[in-house]
């Protein structure tokens, strides 16, 4: 295959994965964009491997590493359940950033093609940015793994004067670069190079640390953005349009996505990034002054079957506790009984409810529900006064008033699901906990509001058994 | 000291509700009243004496007895005037008086030196007011028994059937005004099968109609006639030529017309004439709602069923007390209500607070004074009509699509960060660089263009699927493993490159099959 019908057919790839992405604008259409994306995809490394910059000494090699790891993760793909979901994307963001380091590596120490003047500084930057970028996402990735996993604990870690730290580490990475852009040989590079490696993984373990288990939406989103830009670094440096155009649109979709998230959080992205967030520095105990007052009213799972059953609308509410408790199959129940008996039940989904941007829609596609009565927050808020029953499920945050009432809460102006506003609320908590932000929220305590205490499937399961009797 | 509250027996003939049920007693001496029934006053309404008095109530053997000894009295129907005669000077009495209609019997109720409160006068649009709302709590049971005395009469079934002995069509039922009557007329009649058309001056509430299960039917006339409080006004002549027309037409279709067109302090307006009349199909039905205000058909007769050229004409007065167990019980629970706002100490004494909005409405005549109309209430009248033009735009999608501009300031920075950063990149980079850079920017842009019409629901199968391409980064690793190599490179590390290589595909690999396939499982599940 000549270089010119390789390049036609990057081209081709091109296209296919820039559908690919267009399709998931409606689950109609999503499932040819994933089909798009791997016939994009096949053709992209048929056309290497017959192309002119493979011979034929590889192929073994080749299809030897392809029958390994596609096999692998295929299993993964297969054996993972639907609410590990954040876990395998991350974990899938580190092998990207690693892979993208090996490359790297692996291209600085070729000296096959031999570069002269300022087209070798140019690939050198290459080279040290493309590893820095994968670096980083490679250790930020496992980080955001265990986070999410539960291997690691989902509270901030703030070490003292991190954001010093961070800036001795960028001075002491341009400070390398600029040594190893002098070095003379490839041994003398490698030193200032493997000194970054370190210091790119450090950051990335450091900065995912410093991030509480609410922003993880944004962390993964961002970490994937990350993965792109690896992969259109790798691209520059080897003089690759294909890698530069798809890196190119991970990465920028990656990016508005964290853009998204950040929005739907009222948060300025740098702060996110920053870390932090709800640990009691600086400004968040502010407001203390606002405690809410009043009492709680709890209620039973026969009580709530039986406000459900006398209503003729319904809102559900989701957020990680569902996820947590695995208890999408049983609301999937709940509300096929419910709407077999004519209640309108809908799904109020959040932006930022679960560990990942669109966390819930997944768990309630697992659980069969159409996704024509699952909607967005701004798709139902102004439902909600005319709503008899609205049942938060494992969810805090979004559905704080405080957010819009009390202008020194931590969340204040953050968009949230008004379900105070519907005549009767449940809240279905394991305890009177507050959520991630870490902040007390008045809804509990409103006269219209019930909470039923007690892990979500249990609960559910009760309320189920007392519908159905 | 508590107060005896005082239930009389209702005298005005046909009148079965009973203004306190056996349940409501209960809650009354939780309170803190006394109550006593005058014998045999639930009877019409299915609570006799004996449940009375487990209620925890006294029997009084006569009207006299009673209304001599009560503090308050809980009435249904507006008192006569030997009722009041018989009732002690400084009491207090609750119940229908339609001041409006009466201003003979509220100089009675004065000179008696009452003091009064007319549930229906209640200040309707306080929605703390909802639950004392008699009215429409008995509206709602005489839209249901409009549609019930109307079936008594029809002579064929509501609902379409197909049997072995032939097709029964459905039943065609148009409702003439959608207020609480209405509305339950419109809902019972729909349960029951028939075809329900409404029509409503007021177009707000075709929503509800159609949520009930009827079909608004329009007046081909713009006009809006809302009047406040949640009735209507009159209408202009040109609406009104186009309302006959549109009434015509329902008439010659309907099988059934149920009226409840009133407009307060008016006699009901007669949308129902002696031609359309005659122009409906022989055994059809019209049941009028408003026959106590004169009718919404012309050939009504006030409290009485008539057939009239085939048409059998229902004007019954009393629809609401013709479910007498019903009215009563929400009729007494809707006093209840009131009693404990006038009651809010729970110690058995009314206090009635002429600072509190509905209280002050209610009240009539205030220890022997007549205070009614009252003054009108500061409230916001009509739903606001602007409404659709004050929503502010609607964010178009997300944050940055085309009804967000960003301001000038900030525009202008980016513009010369970009302007800059673009100079650099152009003075210091060779040629084969600037191709490259060139596909980048334009690469970021289409990236950015797609992603924003990404639907919220699949950002999780879009993260996925961007992660699986990501994985083109094996390209990368492809061109490494076995290159077209020179003649001879030197120091060429062939064999740590293929390792790196392989590893390196050996991860992308996992990545790239692995995406997409968690992409497909997870989208497969996304259905309608």
């Amino acid at each position: 295959m000549s270089s010119s019908l390789v390049t036609m057919a990057y081209i081709a790839a091109t296209i296919l994965f820039i559908l690919s992405l267009g399709g998931l604008s409606n689950p109609e259409t999503s499932r040819r964009g994933n089909l798009y994306g791997i016939v994009g995809m096949t053709i992209a490394v048929l056309a290497t491997v017959f192309g002119p910059r493979v011979t034929a000494a590889g192929f073994p090699w080749i299809i030897g590493s392809l029958a390994v790891g596609g096999t692998i993760g295929l299993y993964a793909a297969r054996k993972v359940q639907m609410t590990q979901m954040p876990e395998l994307v991350a974990i899938m963001h580190s092998l990207v950033g690693l892979a993208a380091c090996i490359v790297g590596f692996a291209s600085y120490v070729d000296t096959s093609i031999a570069f002269t003047g300022s087209e070798k500084t140019i690939h050198e930057v290459e080279i040290y940015l493309g590893i820095l970028i994968g670096a980083v996402t490679f250790s930020g990735s496992v980080i955001a793994f265990g986070k999410l996993s539960g291997k690691i604990s989902g509270k901030p870690v703030l070490l003292p004067a991190r954001h010093w730290l961070n800036l001795a580490g960028l001075l002491a990475v341009i400070w390398f670069g600029a040594r190893f852009l002098g070095a003379h040989d490839i041994d003398a590079g490698m030193i200032p190079l493997a000194v970054m490696t370190v210091i790119a993984l450090l950051f990335g373990i450091h900065m995912v640390m410093a991030i509480g288990g609410a922003d993880m939406p944004v962390v993964v989103s961002m970490l994937n953005s990350y993965s792109g830009w690896a992969a259109a670094a790798t691209g520059f440096m080897l003089s690759n349009d294909l890698l530069i155009v798809t890196g190119a649109l991970v990465g920028s979709s990656g990016a508005i996505l964290s853009y998204i998230m950040c929005q739907a959080m009222n948060r300025n992205f740098i702060s996110v990034i920053a870390g932090g967030f709800g640990t009691g520095g600086g400004t968040a105990p502010a407001a203390a002054g606002a405690e809410p007052a009043g009492e709680v009213t709890p209620i039973s799972a026969l009580e709530t079957a039986e406000l459900l059953r006398d209503s003729k609308s319904v809102i559900i509410v989701p957020g990680y506790g569902m996820a947590v408790a695995q208890a999408q199959h049983t609301v999937y129940e709940i509300t096929k009984l419910l709407r077999d008996r004519g209640v309108n039940v809908r799904f109020g989904i959040h932006p930022v409810a679960g560990r990942m941007p669109g966390h819930m829609n997944v768990l309630l596609a697992e659980a069969k529900v159409p996704y024509d009565i699952v909607f967005e927050m701004d798709e139902l808020n102004e439902d909600f006064p005319d709503t008899d029953v609205s049942m938060v499920i494992g969810a805090n945050d979004i559905v704080n008033p405080a957010a819009e009432d009390d202008p020194t809460s931590p969340i204040a102006g953050m968009p949230v699901l008004q379900v105070w506003k519907a005549r009767n609320s449940i809240v279905m908590k394991r305890s009177m906990a507050s959520g991630y932000a870490g902040v007390d929220n008045p809804l509990f305590y409103k006269e219209n509001n019930r909470m039923l205490f007690g892990d979500a499937k249990k609960m559910l399961d009760e309320v189920l058994v007392a519908l159905k009797d | 000291m508590s107060l005896t509250i005082g239930v009389p027996r209702e005298t005005f003939a046909g009148e079965k509700r009973v203004a306190t049920v056996p349940e409501v007693v209960e809650k009354l001496v939780k309170l803190g009243f006394a109550v006593k029934v005058e014998t045999g006053a639930g009877a019409a309404a299915n609570c006799d004496d004996d449940t009375y008095q487990a209620a925890g109530a006294g029997i009084a053997g006569s009207a006299a007895e009673l209304l001599g000894n009560s503090d308050i009295i809980f009435k249904v129907r507006p008192p006569t005037a030997e009722e009041i005669a018989l009732m002690e000077p400084g009491s207090t009495l609750i119940g229908f008086i339609w001041p409006a209609q009466n201003p003979e019997l509220m100089q009675q109720l004065a000179d008696r030196k009452l003091t009064v409160l007319a549930i229906d006068s209640l200040p309707r649009q306080l929605s703390r007011a909802q639950k004392m709302d008699a009215l429409t709590s008995m509206a709602s049971i005489s839209g249901y028994r409009a549609v019930i005395e109307a079936a008594n009469a029809f002579g064929r079934f509501f609902n379409g059937q197909i049997t072995a002995a032939g097709k029964v069509p459905p039943a065609k039922v148009f409702i003439a005004g959608a207020g609480v009557a209405g509305l339950a007329a419109i809902g019972t009649a729909a349960n029951l099968g028939a075809i329900v058309r409404a029509n409503d001056t007021r177009s707000e509430v075709a929503d509800q109609v159609v949520s009930l299960g009827g079909e608004f039917v329009k007046v081909d006339y713009e006009e809006e006639g809302s009047g406040g409080g949640g009735y209507a006004k009159v209408m202009s002549e040109g609406f009104q030529q186009a309302q006959r027309e549109m009434y015509a037409k329902q008439a010659r279709e309907a099988d059934i017309i149920i009226t409840t067109a009133l407009i307060p302090g008016k006699p009901a307006p007669k949308l129902i004439t002696a031609e359309m009349v005659k122009s409906m199909k022989p055994g059809s039905v019209i049941v009028d709602m408003a026959a106590e205000q004169g009718g919404n058909c012309e050939l009504t007769v006030p409290g009485e069923a008539v057939v009239r050229h085939g048409v059998t004409i229902i004007g019954y007065t009393d629809l609401a007390s013709r479910l007498a167990k019903q009215s009563s019980t929400l009729y007494s629970n809707n006093l209840l209500r009131l009693t404990e706002e006038l009651c809010k100490t729970k110690d058995g004494v009314i206090n009635v607070n002429m600072e509190d909005d509905a209280i002050r409405g209610l009240t009539v005549v205030k220890d022997g004074a007549i205070t009614w109309p009252p003054p009108a209430l500061q409230l916001p009248t009509p739903p606001a009509k602007a409404k659709p033009a004050a929503t502010p735009p609607k964010k178009s999608g997300h944050g940055h699509g085309a009804g967000e501009p960003t301001s000038g300031k900030s525009l202008a920075i980016t513009f010369a960060a970009g302007a800059l950063l673009f100079w650099l990149v152009g003075a210091f980079a060779p040629a084969s660089f600037l191709a490259h850079f060139t596909v980048f920017v334009l690469a970021c842009f289409i990236g950015y263009m797609v992603i924003w019409n990404v639907t919220p629901a699949l950002h999780t199968p879009l993260m996925s699927v961007t992660n699986a391409i990501s994985s083109i980064i094996a390209v990368g690793a492809l061109i490494q493993v076995a290159p077209p190599l020179g003649d001879a490179i030197d120091g060429r590390p062939d064999m740590l490159i293929l390792g790196l290589a392989v590893a390196a595909l050996t991860l992308t690999a996992i990545n790239m099959f692995g995406g997409f396939a968690v992409t497909r499982r997870m989208l497969a599940m996304f259905r309608k």
